[in-house]
């Protein structure tokens, strides 16, 4: 099985993340139950599922900072278990919670994560730079991150994920919380991000609307695992002519979207 | 698209990871913690008022008990440095309790999703308690002065105080971080925090001498790291100062505990985010 999916990778497409039965057990509760799945580089996939669908499980995995009970992962080419800091030096990572430091300026932020991604000294200052102008935050610079807006913040650590070119972006809820300016201001910047560093991202989001707009492939994720896979329209011609992505969650998963809960996930209020 | 074709011309070449960026790693994320006091000073001013309340307080009152030291030494002379090590001490032991607030926020999963290696986050969270650790000496050092403490203002004195804060504040801090991992909420932190610096700091040479200790407290203070912080510290900080045990010793026994803490977190920092 492992040596399968090695020969695949080298031989197949361009597969930035390949996994084989991929499972995470907490105990006697199974999180992610052998999921495979690939994405090829300079797609953008998207999980969908109810809470507790094992969606961040999954990333966490993708990312390292899980490791998997049993199956295989590799991203970039890498394995997420045996190589994780290969893996780390090639993938940006935003999480659910708001993971700039609010007590550094957005300029000191991003001046960590060159650190952090041991972008070479010389080269600090024109990224930064370049980061602050992409994200729009060059006049905000030198403040406080905590005096920064939800969707400001969400810019911030989109820039501070991307510095270093990361063959793949991880985006976990990357709008929830966002009022829907702030939500267009993040998607017109990783799109524009995308166009430049050409990186593959897979996002997490509850907003149907969102993955059926910006996903080349979605996933629907329940019960730890993928009960459907495929492009917005091909989920959607599952269930029938006039079917949205909104239709298909429901007739997969069993769950109501309910306005409440695409506004509950757990991230920590932000102040605006 | 530039970036796409520079990742793509040679995807599979993995890395290399030299010591320089080990070094890079470490005193990123120190760096980081020194800039958030600079933007805070507030912290610390704080923290330096309880140090000097037991130094004008404790040390005034305690100074009029006879015995308490032996010989013709001042009791305030005997007390400052083991004031010195406990705020130290005390600094550093709550510092789980920010690791706990970061991973709460977030910003811990950006450190662990990085290629720095864990141990590198935990030597470098270490460095920066070690710099809250030297401001409270600049501030002890002070009121001793102002208090006629006979200090060595030999330069290698001080070099070797310096080193002996930095290890002493970077072992607890450390310490505190291994009890944050296990507890893992601030609720929790802050009992445990607690019932952990008392017997540190009593169970000590900090504030008498080990020789009024009875048998059984003799032995648990000798197997007390901030019993070796506060020798040390004793030696090289009086005019005339002698250690009991040896700075090589007291040295040894500090890096030892050091090194033990820091395995041992780097091992469990990364459950944290799990």
């Amino acid at each position: 099985m492992n040596d399968s999916l090695s020969e695949r990778n080298a031989t197949g497409p361009n597969h930035v993340v390949e996994t084989s039965a991929l499972t995470r057990r907490f105990g006697t509760f199974t999180a992610v139950d052998s999921v495979s799945f690939s994405v090829s580089a300079g797609e953008i996939f998207g999980l969908i599922g109810p809470n507790g669908a094992g969606k961040t499980t999954l990333v966490k995995m993708l990312t390292t900072m899980l490791p998997p009970s049993s199956g295989q992962g590799l991203v970039a080419g890498f394995d997420i278990a045996k190589q994780a800091a290969q893996v780390r030096r090639r993938i940006g990572y935003v999480p659910q919670l708001l993971s700039a430091d609010r007590e550094l300026t957005g300029y000191e932020n991003l001046l960590l994560s060159t650190r952090l991604y041991l972008i070479p000294a010389a080269e600090r200052a024109k990224k930064i730079e370049a980061a602050l102008n992409m994200m729009g935050l060059t006049e905000v610079r030198g403040r406080l991150a905590r005096d920064y807006s939800g969707g400001m913040l969400r810019r911030l650590e989109i820039a501070q994920s991307t510095m270093h070119q990361p063959a793949i972006l991880f985006l976990d809820e990357p709008t929830v919380g966002l009022d829907p300016d702030g939500r267009n201001a993040v998607w017109d910047h990783v799109r524009a991000l995308r166009q430049q560093i050409g990186a593959a991202i897979v996002m997490t989001t509850h907003y149907m609307d969102e993955a059926e707009e910006m996903c080349d492939r979605v996933a629907v994720m329940h019960q730890a695992r993928f009960a459907a896979v495929g492009t917005p329209k091909e989920l959607c011609a599952l269930v029938g002519p006039q079917a949205t992505l909104d239709d298909v969650f429901v007739a997969l998963t069993g769950h109501e979207i309910k306005k409440g809960e695409q506004h509950d996930a757990g991230r920590h209020s932000v102040n605006q | 698209m530039q970036g796409a074709t520079a990742l793509t011309s040679d995807p599979s070449r993995p890395f290399v990871y030299t010591a320089r960026d080990y070094a890079t790693h470490i005193m990123a994320v120190a760096d980081a913690e020194i800039r958030k006091l600079r933007h805070d000073p507030w912290e610390l001013g704080s923290r330096a008022i309880q140090p000097i309340l037991w130094l004008v307080l404790f040390g005034e009152v305690m100074a009029q008990v006879r015995g308490l030291t032996s010989g013709s030494q001042r009791y305030l002379d005997f007390l400052a440095p083991g004031i010195l090590a406990q705020s130290v001490l005390f600094v550093a032991i709550f510092y789980g309790i920010s690791a706990i607030w970061e991973r709460d926020l977030g910003v811990l999963h950006r450190y662990m999703v990085s290629p720095a290696p864990r141990s590198a986050l935990v030597i470098g969270k270490a460095l920066s308690s070690s710099i809250r650790g030297l401001s409270q000496a600049l501030v002890i050092y002070l009121c001793a002065a102002l208090m006629g403490v006979q200090l060595n203002f030999d330069p290698a004195h001080i070099l070797i105080v310096v080193l002996l804060i930095v290890v002493g504040s970077g072992l607890f801090s450390t310490f505190s971080l291994i009890i944050a991992c296990i507890v893992k909420t601030r609720e929790r932190f802050m009992g445990i925090g607690q019932v952990l610096t008392m017997p540190i700091f009593f169970a000590s040479n900090a504030i008498y001498p080990i020789s009024l200790m009875p048998g059984w407290l003799k032995t648990v203070s000798a197997l007390n790291p901030l019993t070796y912080e506060v020798d040390g510290l004793r030696a090289m900080m009086l005019e005339g100062g002698v250690s009991s045990f040896g700075i090589a010793t007291d040295f040894s026994v500090l890096l030892a505990c050091a090194a033990i803490v820091t395995m041992v977190a780097t091992a469990m920092y990364p459950r944290m985010t799990q």
